[in-house]
């Protein structure tokens, strides 16, 4: 599984990677974690939010606020 | 209440001279950093619901659809009050309007709202001058995105924009392929408001400390009706130099509205206030220097220089009716 955080360095940005990363530790998973903080990637998955969440390219969360529960949550949905 | 608490801290326990200047002084900082930091909680609440709701994909094709005459200007401004600006944001949202085809006007208004128009503004707002200014504030900083944003619109800006921008082709089926994993009910998703509006007041509380600080000092130390002197309302520079002044400027909106409630409080009419705080906040070089890529140097002055120009105007008219 990959998982993609869309954001270009604001505070918002890098406390969900860290929010992710906790939630990955958590599942267990083999998981790839990826900061894109690249203007023209984050554009190319056409999302008008950050931070964004992408897991094997697809969109799965835009704009949204996450806690490491509501993550777990998310990516559980997708194994 | 939270007067009597500060009152009783400050004079109380620590007996410090009520009509000193470091009694007045202590004893407005911890009664507006208390009632500021609870305001902006609170206030973060409420627009992490409204923006959890929100569905901007919705309005986008909405917007692409419908002939509105005029009030797509309005959705896009109201839109940009109730999103938090987090101007990572404003690129991608920028290039995604770009790419739905919705005219660059709208596109501006809504640029223009967001910086002016966003929680912490609002709740530094209620906190210290209640809330017909705050509806005030919010009611301008609309008006603005919408009026602005269709002057910029009428001028015929597309040829401006930066390279880049010119070659992202219009892309109307461009959705976002969204999963919808998401069937939340609002109780699940409380925890995860809250949680985000703590993060945001912990994001500003040294900002708002600094800045009620700053007032704090002000308001004990300074005299009143100090700037009167200077920049009394009917002085015709005084507006466009605070503003012109305020536009390189920035400063948070949670450190600059307790400095501005001290400036009105010393005799800065509220109408020059304003202005300087919606310059300071809403036109600012971090902003510019994100708008480089996709605007060109000339259009980011334009857009500064209508903007300003109407800031000017509001604070004129403010001084006029408040």
């Amino acid at each position: 599984m990959e998982i993609k955080i869309l954001g270009s360095g604001c505070a918002k940005c890098k406390s969900l990677y860290e929010i992710t990363k906790q939630a990955v530790e958590a599942l267990g998973i083999e998981a790839n974690l990826v900061k894109e903080e690249d203007m023209m990637k984050i554009i190319s998955y056409n999302v008008m939010r950050t931070p964004a969440i992408v897991i094997d390219e697809k969109v799965v969360s835009q704009g949204k606020e996450h806690t490491v529960e509501s993550a777990k949550k998310l990516i559980q949905s997708l194994l | 209440m939270i007067q009597k608490l500060a009152d009783w801290i400050v004079f109380s326990l620590f007996e410090i001279d009520a009509t000193s200047h470091l009694g007045k002084a202590l004893n407005f900082f911890l009664y507006d950093t208390t009632k500021i930091l609870i305001l902006l909680f609170f206030i973060s609440i409420i627009m992490g619901i409204i923006n959890a709701y929100f569905p901007i994909e919705r309005l986008r094709n909405y917007l692409i659809s419908k002939k509105m005459y005029g009030l797509d200007y309005l959705l896009a401004s109201i839109f940009g009050a109730i999103t938090p600006f987090c101007s990572c944001s404003s690129i991608p949202l920028f290039i995604g309007f770009v790419k739905g085809g919705i005219p660059l006007g709208v596109t501006f208004a809504y640029l223009i709202t967001s910086p002016l128009v966003n929680e912490v503004a609002v709740a530094m707002f209620i906190g210290s001058f209640g809330l017909k200014i705050t509806a005030i504030y919010v009611a301008s900083g609309i008006l603005l995105g919408v009026v602005g944003g269709f002057i910029l619109g009428k001028m015929n800006l597309r040829p401006l924009l930066s390279d880049w921008v010119k070659q992202i082709q219009i892309d109307q089926n461009a959705e976002t392929q969204q999963f919808e994993a998401e069937n939340t009910s609002f109780l699940e998703r409380l925890p995860s408001i809250v949680n985000d509006a703590w993060k945001i007041v912990k994001g500003v509380i040294i900002y708002v400390i600094i800045g009620i600080a700053i007032g704090a000092v002000m308001h004990g130390y300074v005299p009143e009706g100090f700037f009167q002197e200077y920049l009394a309302a009917n002085k015709w520079y005084a507006v466009p130099a605070a503003v012109i002044l305020a536009v390189p400027m920035y400063a948070n909106a949670a450190a600059i509205v307790p400095v501005i409630d001290v400036f009105v409080a010393k005799g800065i009419p509220l109408g020059t206030a304003i202005a300087f705080m919606m310059a300071v906040v809403g036109l600012s070089l971090p902003e510019a220097t994100l708008l480089k890529k996709v605007m060109t140097l000339k259009l980011i002055g334009i857009f500064f220089g209508v903007i300003t120009l109407f800031i000017i105007i509001s604070g004129i008219f403010f001084n006029i009716i408040l």
